[in-house]
């Protein structure tokens, strides 16, 4: 049996790290395009707090408008 | 060298073993179909979000996948054509494999209500304890019906694509689970008559087993009769046409057809050619559903009624 500085169990381990780093980076680039569509459909929940935005809320009408 | 020799009698997975853990040929159905349920759902998403959401429906097809091969590992270590597989074969440890399905079954019910909505999502986690826990732990090793039963699990997907778009049942949605619902039993009763050793052997419940050929043979005729109204009356709702209707009349001519075959077959027979018809009929029904599908995403594009 030859000796090789890599052993097949360093291969494998390779291929599960990289799997790994691949899989978390699909998972950023998910949530950011989520994000960017989310907000571009207007949606205006703040997702820190879950309260609606204020920016984006059509303003009040003055009292005597009404 | 003892040190390198002690590793070798206990291969470490690699990442494809954890991804064979997901079952990816189940979950290219799953795909497909929950793709279809959005894409012919009356309401539009956008393309990203409906991207998101079948791939969450399918990373939770993923999810009880693995936790079926879980609980099923001393079954799939007996079966040849299950042997292979990451548990039995020792390459990733029945815990790890239980960890994974329940991180993902959680992940993707949360992501799925995030990106489309919580009845969607609620109604994934539902297919995920269906299949997880009511097919592969109370009903495979109890009863003969386990198929049909758990052949629900398997027909939700396309249900669950539309619950994204329009965030509810309809109609439409439910024909959809009545075509995958009642084509899985003769699916898989076609494929059990001629795998026949491999369940025997495992104990697993199947009708060729407990009620023997015959028997059978006669189920696969009744759900082929049972199944032609309901994927031909999806074709009168909104979502069906012309092209739809026609290929439904044929597809379901040719499966009534098979039925009749195999029902008319003896044991003898199928021996005598290696289950040819059987083999056939099999194979007709992984058309039967592609094209049915692929159909309603044509009848879409042409536009419906």
């Amino acid at each position: 049996m030859p000796l090789n500085a890599e052993h097949e169990i360093h291969r494998r381990r390779r291929s599960r790290n990289v799997g790994l780093a691949a899989v978390l980076a699909c998972f950023v680039a998910l949530v950011f395009g989520l994000t960017v569509v989310k907000v571009q459909q207007g949606d205006m929940m703040e997702a820190f707090d879950h309260q609606p935005r204020v920016s984006v809320l059509p303003p009040e009408q003055p009292e005597a408008a009404r | 060298m003892t040190d390198i020799n002690t590793y070798e009698g206990a291969p470490e997975a690699e990442f494809r073993d954890f991804v064979a853990l997901l079952k990816p040929r189940v979950m290219s159905l799953v795909v497909f179909t929950a793709f279809v349920g959005l894409w012919v759902a009356p309401v539009d998403v956008h393309p990203f979000i409906a991207f998101c959401s079948v791939l969450f429906i399918a990373l939770g097809g993923g999810a009880s996948g693995a936790l079926n091969m879980w609980y099923d590992a001393d079954i799939d270590a007996v079966m040849r054509r299950t042997q292979g597989r990451p548990i039995p074969a020792g390459r990733i440890d029945g815990n790890a494999a239980l960890s994974l399905g329940l991180i993902l079954a959680g992940f993707a019910v949360m992501m799925l209500g995030l990106a489309a909505n919580w009845f969607a999502a609620g109604f994934l986690a539902f297919t995920i304890f269906f299949y997880a826990v009511v097919y592969t732990i109370w009903l495979k090793r109890w009863t003969p019906q386990n198929i049909v039963i758990g052949g629900a699990a398997g027909a939700f997907p396309p249900m669950i694509g539309w619950a994204c778009a329009t965030g509810g049942i309809s109609i439409e949605s439910l024909l959809m689970f009545a075509l995958i619902f009642f084509w899985t039993p003769p699916h898989f009763w076609a494929l059990a008559l001629f795998m026949k050793s491999d369940y025997h052997e495992a104990q697993v419940p199947m009708l060729t087993v407990t009620h023997g050929r015959p028997a059978t043979r006669r189920h696969i005729f009744a759900y082929t009769l049972v199944l032609a109204p309901f994927a031909i009356w999806l074709g009168l709702t909104s979502v069906g046409g012309p092209i739809y209707l026609a290929a439904s009349v044929v597809l379901n001519a040719l499966f009534i057809h098979g039925g009749w075959q195999i029902l008319r077959r003896s044991e003898d027979a199928a021996l005598a050619d290696g289950y040819a018809v059987e083999r056939r009929v099999f194979k007709l029904s992984l058309y039967y559903l592609f094209l049915h599908f692929v159909a309603l995403l044509a009848q879409n594009l042409w536009g419906t009624w």
